[in-house]
C-alpha cells in the first residue's frame, strides 16, 4: 500500500476499517459500495481525491469508482446542508399531499431541489419511493425517516434545526 | 386467520434471538440439517407452491432446483432486500420485527442449494433494518446458528449484509448482482441465468426476503399445510402493503386467495371522507392499474395475471375519485424516467419521452398527436430491453391511457379550446 497517511482520511486506522469490510467479500472490488458509504460518512461527500485513494486501495481504475459514485444517488460529490431533506415524490406520497410539502419547503427555505441554503444549514432533494408509504407523505431528514408530513410539521422541524 | 410471516410482529423485543427461540425458533433449521437431504428440502418447497414474493412469483423450489449439482464452483444465496417498488414496504418489517425468521430461512436455503455463504442486499436508506439485522446476525454467530459447524452439524453458513445506495434498478436480480460486485447496477443479458452464472461467475439463487421468511414454517409444518393456506398455484399467505387513499394504511398478512375488495374495505378500513374508489395499483407501480369495477379479483399471481395486471410485490396503492388519472400516469412516468438505468436506448429515451408527453397533456399544452403518439412510444419500450423494467413502463403507463382514455382526451380538448 503506497497511500500516504496524511492523505485525507486514509490513515492506517481507517485502512484497517476498510480491510475489515473487504475481508467479507470474495473479491476486494466487490466492497466498493460499503467502502464508499464509510468514506462519505467521514467526509460528508466523496471527493475526487478519495475516489483516487479508493481506486488504489481496491486495485481498480479511478473511472470505475467515479462511474459508481455518479450512478447511485445516495453518493454525492458536493456537501449537503447540515440538515438535508430527501422528500419522496412518488405515487402514494403525491396522492397524500407530497407535492404541497415539497413546494412548502422550497418556499420556506428559498431553495429548489438540489440546492443548499447560503448559510449551509439546509438542503433539499426530491427522491423516488423511500419504502415507507404507510406514513406518507414521507421524507428522510438526514438519515431519519419522518412521516405524515404537513406544513406545520415542516415548520417545526425547520425551527428546531435553526 | 393464521399468521405465518408476521406471527411475531409487535411482540416486545421480537427481533431478539431470545424471543425467537421461545416459539420453536431454529427448530426447522435443526430438522432440515439433521434429518433431511437437500433434495428432500427442495421437493418439500416445490410441493408447498411457495412463489417468489419479490414480484415475479416464480416457483421457489424450482428455482433452487436449477442450481447445477456437479459444478465445482462455490454457490451463493443472495437475498433481495432492495425494496424499492413504489407502494412496497413489507421487507422492512421482516428485517426489523423478525430478522431471525429470515436468517433461519437463509440457513435452510443455503443447505438445500449447497451454499455456505449468503449476501443480504438491503437498500441503503433502510439503516435501521441494516442495524437490526446485523444485531441478529451477531446473536446467531454467538449461539452457533451461523458460522462453522452450525448447531453441531458439519454445515457452514456465513451471512454478510451489503448496503445498496439508492438505485431502484438494483432490485432487478442481475443488476443486484452487478451492484454486489461493486459495479453500477446494469442488468445482465440472460442467458446465462444466475443459477448457472451468478455472483462472481458462480451458481447463485436470488430470493426475496419475504419468500425466505416462509421457508422455516414450511419445513416445520409441512408443505401440505402451507399449500392449503393459499389459492390455486400459490401456497401460503403474503404480506400486502396498503397505502394511498385508505383509512388504515399498513401491512396485512392475508391468504393469496383474498380479493382486492376485501383488503381495501374489510382490512384497510375503506376510503376516507366518504369518497368513492376510482383506481387501484394492485402490486407496486409496475403493475397495470385496475378500475373500481375490477376489485373483485383474487390477489394471487395467476388471477391478477388473467385480468391483465400483476400481483407483483404486494404493494397496493388506492386512489379515490378525486384523483386525476392523467396526473397519476405522469407521476408513474416520472418515476420510470428517473429510475431507468440508461443501459438500453428504448427505455432510457422512451421513458423520458413518455414523461414529457404526459407532462404536456397534464398541463394542458398537449397537442392532439401527443395522445395519438403515446401508445406507440409506450409499446416500443417493452420487449426491446435487457430487463423487465421496459415492460413495466409499457404495462403501467399503457394501462392508465387505455382504461381512463376520456380523461386524457379531455385534457387535449381543454387545450384546443384555450386556443
Amino acid at each position: 500500500m503506497t497511500l500516504k497517511s496524511e492523505d485525507h482520511i486514509f490513515n492506517p486506522d481507517f485502512l484497517q476499517q476498510l480491510d475489515k469490510i473487504t475481508a467479507k467479500y470474495e473479491q476486494k472490488r466487490a466492497a466498493l459500495l460499503p467502502v464508499l458509504h464509510l468514506v462519505q460518512e467521514k467526509e460528508d461527500l466523496i471527493s475526487p481525491e478519495s475516489e483516487k485513494n479508493i481506486a488504489q486501495y481496491l486495485g481498480i481504475p479511478v473511472v470505475h469508482v467515479h462511474e459508481v459514485v455518479s450512478f447511485y444517488h445516495l453518493f454525492h460529490q458536493t456537501k449537503k446542508g447540515q440538515c438535508h431533506f430527501s422528500v419522496c415524490q412518488t405515487t402514494t406520497c403525491a396522492l397524500l399531499g407530497g407535492e404541497d410539502v415539497i413546494e412548502h419547503i422550497q418556499k420556506r427555505l428559498g431553495i429548489k431541489p438540489g440546492e443548499t441554503t447560503t448559510d449551509g444549514k439546509f438542503s433539499l432533494s426530491v427522491v423516488e419511493c423511500l419504502g415507507a408509504c404507510e406514513i406518507a407523505p414521507v421524507m428522510q431528514q438526514n438519515k431519519d425517516y419522518v412521516g405524515c408530513l404537513t406544513k406545520e410539521k415542516i415548520n417545526e422541524l425547520i425551527e428546531k434545526t435553526k | 386467520m393464521e399468521k405465518i410471516i408476521t406471527r411475531h410482529f409487535g411482540q416486545e423485543n421480537s427481533h431478539r434471538l431470545e424471543n425467537y427461540l421461545k416459539d420453536k425458533g431454529y427448530e426447522a433449521a435443526r430438522k432440515a440439517l439433521t434429518q433431511m437431504t437437500p433434495a428432500q428440502i427442495i421437493e418439500e418447497i416445490k410441493k408447498s407452491y411457495l412463489r417468489g414474493l419479490g414480484g415475479a412469483g416464480f416457483a421457489t423450489g424450482m428455482k433452487w432446483g436449477f442450481i447445477p449439482k456437479n459444478n465445482p464452483k462455490p454457490k451463493y444465496l443472495v437475498v433481495n432486500g432492495d425494496e424499492g417498488e413504489p407502494g412496497t414496504f413489507k421487507d422492512k418489517y421482516i428485517f426489523e420485527q423478525d430478522p431471525h425468521a429470515l436468517l433461519e430461512g437463509i440457513i435452510i436455503t443455503c443447505y438445500a442449494i449447497g451454499s455456505h455463504k449468503a449476501y443480504v442486499y438491503i437498500r441503503g436508506e433502510y439503516l435501521k433494518s441494516i442495524q437490526i439485522l446485523q444485531g441478529a446476525i451477531d446473536e446467531a454467530y454467538k449461539n452457533e446458528f451461523l458460522g462453522k459447524g452450525i448447531m453441531g452439524t458439519s454445515c457452514d453458513c456465513d451471512v454478510v449484509i451489503h448496503p445498496g445506495a439508492g438505485a431502484y434498478i438494483c432490485g432487478e436480480e442481475t443488476a443486484l448482482l452487478e451492484s454486489l460486485e461493486g459495479k453500477k447496477g446494469f442488468p445482465r443479458l440472460k442467458p446465462p441465468f444466475p443459477a448457472v452464472v451468478g455472483l462472481f461467475g458462480c451458481p447463485t439463487v436470488i430470493n426475496n426476503v419475504e419468500t425466505l421468511a416462509c421457508v422455516a414454517p414450511i419445513i416445520l409444518n409441512g408443505s401440505e399445510w402451507f399449500f392449503k393456506l393459499g389459492y390455486a398455484n400459490q401456497g401460503g399467505n403474503r404480506i400486502f402493503c396498503v397505502s394511498g387513499h385508505v383509512n388504515k394504511p399498513g401491512i396485512y398478512e392475508l391468504p393469496a386467495g383474498i380479493t382486492l375488495r376485501e383488503i381495501i374495505y374489510e382490512h384497510a378500513g375503506g376510503i376516507p371522507h366518504g369518497r368513492k374508489l376510482k383506481a387501484v395499483i394492485p402490486g407496486g407501480i409496475s403493475a397495470p392499474v385496475l378500475t373500481a369495477d375490477e376489485i373483485d379479483v383474487k390477489m394471487d399471481f395467476d388471477s391478477l395475471k388473467s385480468i391483465g395486471s400483476m400481483a407483483g410485490s404486494g404493494g397496493i396503492i388506492v386512489m379515490d375519485d378525486t384523483t386525476d388519472m392523467v396526473w397519476a400516469a405522469m407521476i408513474a412516468a416520472r418515476f420510470f424516467a428517473h429510475e431507468s438505468c440508461g443501459q438500453c436506448s428504448p427505455c432510457r429515451e422512451g421513458s423520458g419521452w413518455v414523461y414529457n408527453n404526459l407532462k404536456r397533456i397534464y398541463h394542458e399544452i398537449g397537442r392532439p398527436h401527443d395522445l395519438a403518439n403515446l401508445p406507440g412510444i409506450v409499446s416500443n419500450i417493452g420487449g426491446n430491453t435487457i430487463c423487465a423494467f421496459g415492460d413495466a413502463v409499457t404495462m403501467s403507463v399503457g394501462s392508465y391511457v387505455s382504461k381512463f382514455r376520456s380523461e386524457f382526451e379531455n385534457k387535449i380538448k381543454e387545450r384546443v379550446c384555450q386556443i
